[in-house]
């Protein structure tokens, strides 16, 4: 067969969630749960808190289990345990609401710890990578700070610089302005718009529509723990398809 | 008082430091190797790490003392008497040098260890770069009180026939009949042990203070 732009579409995804369930005790969290994120897309998941978005992120790098279902990373089943399971995750990154970053360990050593301790990078050449990343980030001035003195939009942009020094295939960002004064959310944005525009592959749980219209290549619309629908964000913010969907959109836009 | 009572309460002393130098440290590692058992992801170690925590902590120290003294040449296992009872001084404090580890492993807030796990640390790298450094001070106090429990403690062993501090400190009365002289020195030995071991904690505790 030729290959040409119709077969780019055949490509298998990135990501591939297939059938996915999860349970916590009795309440059913993931419902049959199928979402594709192609190598380079910017996937935004949208939905009512509790609808099990976190769940979902938290389940693709094995923060939880599932009772059912197939995660698949570039064609790699996520494995359950062990070491196979940790190289995995260093390929995903995850980015917290609330930061996480390493109370007792300066900015700089926030960021290399993982690629020296998990990649056995050379220290120095971690330092020289993890400055880098600190500038992309608009924070080269802070290497030496501790967290703590830091705010939370520099935090947070700490904590997308140490997601990048692992080198992720994809990576996770679960709320990543919520936890955020308002004055600090352009900044964190800011850089996940450039990400996007670099060509990260990304999945991004936000109640940040501005962006989700702006950096989005589809958006995934969940409710009490299904897809409801996968439409692009001016399809899905002009047309939603869905009458959960419209009622969300408009208790969201109402503020 | 004659100056072989110094002698045999001296002699006493150096037994009480050996058995509580041996306990303490044999505590330590037990324990520890016991905490990570009990937060480790494995299900069958963390049940065995509890179940270990509940029997020994809900014995009576002098119960075991007596079961492990004379217990154990019953069943053919025949140690000396000394190391037997620094084994189960040892093999009871662990149970409380887990729980302080434990508690004080809960203090490192749960996102830290979920972006170390996220970032593809191991169980052991987490253990290691993130959750120790930063609940090392925290568990300072509690292990000094440990410390100064287990080394008063030391002095059930003179119910098995120990002759440690407290024990010459009995032989000490039955000889010269003066309880209240031999009684007393002892008691200023004790708390000077455990008076010193509290400063020594505090230390250690400002030692190993986060920047931040
Ligand atoms: N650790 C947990 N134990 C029990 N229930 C949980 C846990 N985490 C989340 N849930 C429940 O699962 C549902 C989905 O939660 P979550 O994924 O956090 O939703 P969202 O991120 O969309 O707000 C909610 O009903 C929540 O109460
Ligand atoms: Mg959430």
């Amino acid at each position: 067969m030729a290959s040409g732009p119709g077969s780019a579409a055949r490509v298998d995804a990135l990501l591939q969630l297939r059938r996915v369930n999860k349970h916590y005790g009795q309440s059913h969290v993931l419902r049959d749960v199928d979402l594709d994120v192609h190598a380079g897309e910017v996937v935004v998941l949208l939905g009512a808190s509790g609808s099990g978005k976190s769940t979902l992120c938290r389940c693709v790098n094995r923060l939880e289990t599932i009772d059912s279902g197939e995660i698949v990373l570039d064609g790699t089943p996520i494995p359950a345990e062990g070491r196979e399971l940790a190289r995995l995750r260093a390929q995903v990154g995850m980015v917290f609401q609330s930061f996480n970053l390493f109370g007792h360990r300066t900015v700089l050593d926030n960021i290399t710890l993982a690629p020296v301790r998990v990649r056995g990078l050379p220290r120095e050449q971690a330092e020289a990578r993890a400055l880098e990343l600190l500038d992309r980030v608009g924070l080269a001035d802070k290497a030496a700070a501790h967290p703590a003195q830091l705010s939370g939009g520099q935090q947070q942009r700490v904590a997308i610089a140490r997601t990048l020094a692992m080198d992720p295939r994809l990576i996770l960002f679960d709320e990543p302005t919520s936890a955020l004064d308002p004055e600090m959310i352009g900044e964190v944005l800011e850089v996940m718009t450039e990400l996007a525009a670099e060509g990260m592959t990304m999945l991004v749980v936000t109640h940040e529509m501005g962006f989700a219209r702006r950096a989005a290549d589809r958006v995934a619309f969940m409710d009490q723990g299904r897809i409801l629908e996968t439409a692009p964000p001016d399809v899905f913010f002009d047309r939603p398809g869905t009458d959960r969907a419209r009622d969300f959109l408009a208790r969201i836009l109402r503020h | 008082m004659p100056t072989g009572v110094l002698d045999q309460l001296g002699r006493g002393l150096l037994l009480t430091v050996e058995m509580t130098a041996l306990a303490f440290a044999g505590a330590l590692v037990l324990g520890v190797l016991l905490a990570v058992c009990r937060i480790s992801p494995v299900p069958p170690l963390r049940l065995a790490g509890a179940a270990y925590v509940t029997a020994f902590r809900n014995i009576p120290l002098l119960v075991l003392l007596v079961l492990f003294v004379f217990g154990l040449p019953e069943v053919g296992l025949l140690y000396p008497l000394f190391a037997t009872v620094a084994l189960t001084m040892a093999l009871y404090w662990a149970a409380f040098v887990c729980e302080v580890v434990r508690s004080g492993v809960r203090t490192v807030p749960r996102g830290q260890i979920e972006a170390a796990r996220a970032l593809g640390l191991t169980f052991t790298q987490c253990l290691r770069h993130v959750v120790i450094p930063q609940s090392l001070r925290s568990m300072v106090q509690p292990l000094g009180n440990v410390f100064i429990g287990l080394t008063l403690g030391t002095s059930l062993a003179a119910a098995v026939g120990v002759p440690e501090l407290t024990g010459q400190a009995q032989l000490v009365t039955l000889k010269y009949d003066n309880p209240l002289t031999s009684f007393a020195l002892t008691t200023v030995v004790y708390v000077a042990i455990t008076l010193t071991s509290g400063v020594i904690a505090g230390r250690i505790e400002r030692k190993v203070a986060i920047k931040r």
